[in-house]
């Protein structure tokens, strides 16, 4: 199977005033995978992110998306790709299908809102307030905002933080779902259990470097064959297991929906 | 993607957006349409009377007499006849009353007039109506028939200048400022610090497009609500409108220019202010001094000479003054031109500070 690199980072830095965020990295992303950028916070992962988002320039090195530089053309990059940041705010005052028109305006699109709203499981709620939803609904319908365009890559920061196991399980079912389609998914995480089930390949960050860059599976294999161990016996299951087992998988909005009122 | 990129979609998708957050937050339309339409009913109702000067008459006073006639003629006066000595005393002086009258009847008609210091103008004034008074009698009674010199009066036929015809345009102005700086302060603190501007930022849409896409919107809603203004203040207390269409649509005109001159003002303070509750006391900086100086209320020759001419170039004075010449005037809207001129120079000086200063993100 041929794969296709889509996305190509050539030596990229990023320093801020008195603080060099990412010291150098490079890597390629292809077509149709789930790509992650796994790190602590301060790795350099948002940041690296943003650059390829078109929102940021880089101190030094180059990034390719789809054929476009972010230094020559930013504007076709921006009209190919879908973007959730890390904390955004909505437009205020706008129900759902409100947002999603203003943003089909924003991609010089025609949108079909209850299409779009049906594949987040949120159709019931086009003309709910955006601020009225609960905290896996809003990180659910930032991601419909991402796929006004029919992106041909979709740049996730952070998508579940914040969220109950419940919803955490619902996003990563919506993320393959798009990935699925045939759109090319780049997310960053800080998750270790989020990037080793969801991401086809993982781009370990830490302190603005790529300490390691391979498929979850091979990393493990490759860890295990250095003679590592766990020190204590794996369990059969875990707590979020058990809560998963109990709670059973509709009640995930229900219970977000009566805490928040 | 073969079509090249459509901004103007994009802009209107913005102005559109921005029109329905208007419209549902109850904010912008208390300051910009429920405050200056409270100001426009009171000084409506109010400015259906004439000044008037109050008058106590003396119980022990003579009502018998001509005198006594000729003042109960005179619109201008009001008489208070139902109150003791003490009481009138006690009105005199707190400013109530402009004077006390006591008319005694001698040999000589006598007019006690006792006016008081807490209102000497109207004591004034009192003395002088009933000079004209007293001095009619005396010519009469000396028999003097030819006089040697005797006032003519005559009148000018136009409208009436009531306190609606100078109260609407500062309300207008009031309604215009607060739309142009505390909406577009609030919304672009707002969508900068919660990051919408920056979701924004990854799309194709230039800057360009939001700024004119939020200012389309703000132009049309305030000048919506400046034409409910003046709908109330014509329809229901008679505002003048010398043209009628004409006028109003000339108005609407000012009103845009006004409206894109404090909008500036509005950019300025979005880039200023830290978060949005400093938004507010700022906005109130630039609102509120105009508000009171730029002849709202009442005419700017009546502060003091060194104000003056601080008063005199306030952007909402230029507007206040070319919108009262063109409604009430009935001067066209090139014969405004200074106005405009001054309220241009105040958009040039102001944008040229928010180009230069607008922050786009944290």
């Amino acid at each position: 199977m041929a794969k296709k690199s889509i996305i190509h980072v050539t030596d990229l830095h990023k320093s801020y005033a008195d603080f060099e965020a990412v010291k150098g990295i490079s890597f390629e992303v292809y077509e149709g995978e789930i790509f992650g950028l796994l790190g602590p916070n301060g790795a350099g992962k948002t940041t690296t992110l943003e650059i390829m988002e078109t929102l940021r320039l880089p101190s030094g090195g180059d990034v390719e998306v789809l054929g476009h530089s972010i230094h020559k053309n930013p504007q076709a990059i921006k009209r190919l790709v879908g973007v959730q940041l890390q904390q955004s705010g909505f437009y205020p005052s706008l129900t759902l299908s409100e947002t999603l028109q203003l943003f089909g305006s924003l991609a010089n699109v025609e949108i079909n809102t209850l299409e779009l709203l049906r594949m987040v499981e949120l159709e019931d709620k086009a003309r709910s307030m955006v601020k009225d939803l609960s905290g896996g609904q809003r990180q659910r319908f930032a991601i419909a905002c991402t796929l006004v365009n029919q992106p041909k890559v979709v740049f996730l920061d952070e998508p579940s933080t914040g969220l109950d196991p419940k919803a955490r399980r619902q996003l990563w079912d919506l993320i393959r779902k798009i990935r699925d389609t045939g759109t090319t998914v780049i997310l960053t995480t800080h998750y270790m259990d989020e990037a080793e089930v969801l991401c086809d390949r993982v781009a370990i960050m830490d302190n603005g470097k790529i300490i390691a860059l391979d498929s979850p599976d091979r990393l493990i294999d490759a860890l295990v064959s250095r003679g590592y161990e766990r020190p204590k016996q794996v369990k059969k299951a875990t707590l979020e297991d058990v809560f998963l087992d109990l709670a059973g998988k509709e009640m995930s909005d229900e219970t977000e929906e009566q805490s928040n009122g | 993607m073969a079509k090249p990129y459509n901004q103007l979609q994009a802009m209107f998708g913005i102005m559109r957006a921005s029109l329905i957050a208007s419209f549902r937050n109850p904010a912008s339309i208390v300051f910009g349409l429920v405050f200056p339409l409270i100001f426009v009913l009171v000084f409506g109702y109010i400015g259906g009377e004439s000044a008037s000067f109050s008058v106590g008459i003396h119980p022990d006073s003579d009502r018998d007499n001509p005198i006594y006639q000729a003042i109960e003629q005179i619109d201008a006066l009001t008489l208070t006849t139902d109150k003791t000595a003490e009481e009138l005393t006690d009105d005199l002086r707190k400013g109530d009353l402009g004077a006390v009258l006591e008319i005694e009847r001698g040999k000589q008609l006598v007019v006690h007039l006792t006016t008081s210091q807490a209102a000497p103008e109207e004591g004034q004034t009192i003395q002088t109506l009933l000079s004209g008074i007293t001095d009619k009698i005396n010519l009469a009674a000396a028999n003097v028939t030819q006089p040697l010199a005797r006032i003519e009066p005559g009148e000018v036929a136009g409208r009436k200048f009531t306190a609606i015809d100078f109260i609407l345009p500062g309300q207008l102005g009031f309604s215009l400022l607060s739309a142009g700086i505390f909406a577009t302060a609030f919304v672009f603190i707002n969508l900068r610090q919660t990051l919408v501007i920056k979701r924004f930022f990854t799309t194709p849409i230039s800057k360009f497009s939001i700024i004119f896409g939020e200012g389309l919107s703000r132009l049309l809603f305030a000048l919506l609500q400046g034409a409910v203004l003046v709908a109330v203040g014509y329809f229901a207390f008679d505002y003048t409108l010398i043209h009628g269409i004409s006028t109003f649509l000339q108005i609407m005109l000012l009103s845009a220019l006004g409206l894109i001159v404090f909008m500036g003002f509005g950019f300025v303070t979005s880039s200023l202010a830290k978060d949005e509750r400093t938004v507010a006391p700022m906005a109130q900086l630039i609102t509120l001094p105009q508000f009171l100086l730029a002849g709202t209320f009442f005419p700017i020759d009546l502060f003091p000479d060194w104000l003056q001419p601080v008063a005199h170039i306030l952007p909402l004075t230029y507007f206040n003054d070319a919108v009262r010449k063109v409604a009430f005037d009935g001067a066209g809207i090139a014969s405004v031109w200074p106005e405009m001129l001054g309220l241009l120079v105040w958009g040039i000086i102001v944008y040229v500070i928010a180009i230069r200063i607008f922050k786009w993100e944290e």
